[in-house]
């Protein structure tokens, strides 16, 4: 076990507005989540789990308390440091795939190694890389528009993973698309989760897709009402 | 970074092609007209100051009335011409001008045109140059004789492709001349006028066979010619004296004559084209600033329309900074493209307008500079509002965005 573990959260509270129109989104909520896990987060709408999400993925910050990434304290950065964080650490994944329109591929995997700075030849490596591991080598060329959902999401995977992150961040990954498709878009995140080592943190409202995790969290009211980690999880770590 | 950014700028451009062609549309047609303005405008200054400098040097004219436009005031007398010359210190040459329009005809041809009557020193005072036959002299100005030097529009015209009809002759309303020399092309005047357009005849033919008008005052013009180096100003001074003097003006009198120095008319002509010049330049100047304004209009529809996008791109990792440079790039390489493409379609229309408008056209590096540094700093100004408002976004909503 490493010394300090991938995420922990002490206390964290997320409040909309303010005082008596206050909403307590998050009402203090106290994790660990150790690298390499696959953990699903659910919850019923409004329970808090898509402000966990944001949290966690460093795209918002916290009313209180505190979230540790690697040992990183995430609440003490600037906006600019968080965007760091997530160009250099983290991948998203989302509902709606948000790809770039009009743009094939090739250009939507490399858009962040352009963040980056890398050089073309670079750029084109890796993107090309990244497509062929999740399956879409021949369809380099093809915009958004000509590919179906599941490979839109592939392709959206390969975005997310083409900078190799610690931590996947998935917003219900499979809600756009028919079950066979999900069950493929579900081995491909258990696969990277097993052969890469990626953390894989997904938000899903479906037992069925939350069942691919080894660990859930189920968010009630802005708490943690439940943590259940399967004894697999408890026997590899 | 900037590279980068500049790469992410060029793929949204080629995403977009409608919108950002419409959005180059403005500082195209901006730079276009701004530098054809300006390049017509210099073109014509120019082309004044060489006419004044065929005009001849040091050289004045007095013309009856307070105006040069003036109407139904006493002319000029030809013993004006004579005490000028006689009792004006600083003057090398004089000559009467007598003017009238007539329709000149040879054979079939017609051409109406300007008849200038006046004595043989007039060709040197006005600097012209034969092409071919010679000019009259002052036997046949004393003879009033039946001779004329004309110019090379109408020689085209009556005579066409007849280069050299020397000894021909022309028909003048009631009288007949032949044709004796033919003065080299002066091309247009300082009023866009074709100096090339005329016909010169001696004075004393003009007055018995062609104006009918013998009497005194009878003369339109005088032509002066200074001494070299003698100040033009002294020239003018004394000549207003004198003609005063001569049309027995007392003293409080205002003068019912003029006396024009070329190089007064030659500044008049220049200033005013050059205030032409920034007239419409500044006009031109701002349909360049509407064009600006063009695409910070597109740019800030677009940040809006965008808005997915950019919640994306923060998603990615992009920073705040990254998005505004990603949408300041774009703007800037917008207005950029557009000032290149303006400043093309400026070389075609000066081209294309110069010979209509009768300006010439000098292709000037600064004015094109100018108009492109300048295109360029209208996209960095109306590039900045959207792209700061693009890089404000808070990446959730921006990601929620619909």
């Amino acid at each position: 076990m490493s010394a300090s573990p991938l995420i922990k959260l002490k206390n964290l509270t997320k409040i909309y507005g303010m005082g008596e129109a206050a909403f307590h989104a998050l009402r203090g909520i106290d994790l660990t989540i150790q690298a390499g896990e696959f953990v699903a987060i659910m919850g019923p709408s409004g329970s808090g789990k898509s402000t966990l999400m944001n949290l966690l993925g460093c795209l918002d910050k916290a009313s209180s308390g505190q979230y540790w990434f690697k040992g990183i304290d995430i609440e003490s950065l600037s906006q600019d440091q968080r965007s760091l964080i997530r160009r250099h650490a983290l991948g998203f994944i989302f509902q709606g795939f948000n790809l770039l329109a009009r743009t094939s591929a090739l250009e939507n995997v490399e858009l962040p190694l352009l963040y980056r700075g890398y050089s073309a030849k670079r750029r084109h490596q890796l993107a090309r890389d990244a497509l062929a591991s999740v399956g879409l080598q021949d369809k380099e060329r093809n915009s958004p528009a000509e590919l179906s959902g599941g490979q839109q999401q592939r392709v959206a995977i390969a975005r997310a993973i083409v900078s190799e992150p610690d931590t996947l961040f998935a917003d219900e990954p499979t809600g756009n698309l028919d079950s066979r498709t999900t069950a493929e878009i579900m081995d491909l995140l258990k696969q990277l989760n097993r052969e890469r080592g990626i953390t894989i943190i997904m938000v899903t409202h479906e037992d069925e897709v939350a069942s691919h995790a080894r660990r859930t969290l189920y968010v009630k009211d802005g708490l943690i009402d439940r943590d259940t980690s399967t004894a697999e999880v408890l026997t590899t770590k | 970074m900037i590279f980068n950014a500049f790469i992410i700028a060029l793929r949204e451009i080629r995403r977009n092609v409608t919108r950002s062609f419409l959005t180059v549309v403005g500082i195209v047609i901006g730079v276009a007209a701004v530098v054809t303005m300006v390049t017509l405008g210099q073109g014509a200054t120019d082309a004044v100051r060489a006419q004044i400098a065929n005009m001849g040097s040091n050289l004045l004219i007095i013309r009856p009335g307070q105006n040069w436009w003036s109407k139904g005031v006493t002319l000029l007398k030809i013993s004006d011409v004579e005490k000028v010359k006689e009792q004006v210190t600083g003057i090398r040459l004089t000559a009467p001008l007598i003017e009238t329009n007539v329709a000149a005809m040879a054979g079939q041809r017609v051409r109406f045109t300007s008849i200038q009557g006046t004595t043989p020193d007039y060709f040197e005072i006005s600097n012209w140059q034969l092409s071919s036959g010679r000019f009259f002299n002052e036997l046949e100005v004393t003879q009033g004789a039946g001779v004329a030097v004309i110019g090379e529009t109408v020689r085209k015209e009556l005579f066409g492709r007849m280069e050299n009809p020397i000894g021909k002759k022309i028909r003048l309303d009631k009288m007949a001349v032949e044709v004796i020399g033919i003065t080299k092309a002066k091309g247009q005047g300082g009023f866009g006028d074709d100096l090339d357009d005329n016909i010169i005849i001696p004075y004393t033919s003009m007055q018995r066979r062609l104006t009918g008008k013998t009497s005194e005052n009878s003369i339109n013009q005088i032509m002066i010619s200074g001494e070299n180096g003698y100040p033009t100003a002294r020239i003018l001074a004394d000549a207003v004296l004198l003609m005063r003097e001569r049309r027995g003006l007392s003293g409080n009198e205002e003068n019912d004559f003029s006396v024009f120095d070329s190089l007064q008319i030659a500044e008049t002509l220049t200033a005013t084209t050059r205030i032409l010049t920034s007239l419409l330049g500044a006009v031109a100047g701002v349909s360049l600033l509407v064009g600006g304004i063009g695409i910070m209009n597109i740019m800030l529809v677009s940040v809006t329309e965008r808005t997915r996008e950019i919640g994306i791109r923060m998603a990615i990792g992009a920073r705040a900074r990254d998005v505004l440079l990603q949408f300041l790039v774009e703007a800037i390489t917008l207005s950029c493209v557009g000032g290149i493409i303006g400043i093309v379609f400026a070389y075609g229309l000066c081209d294309f307008l110069s010979t209509r408008v009768g300006a010439p056209f000098v292709f000037d590096a600064k004015v094109n500079a100018m108009a492109f540094i300048f295109s360029a700093g209208i996209g960095v100004l109306f590039g900045f509002m959207p792209a700061r408002r693009a890089a404000q976004l808070d990446p959730i909503d921006a990601l929620r965005h619909e």
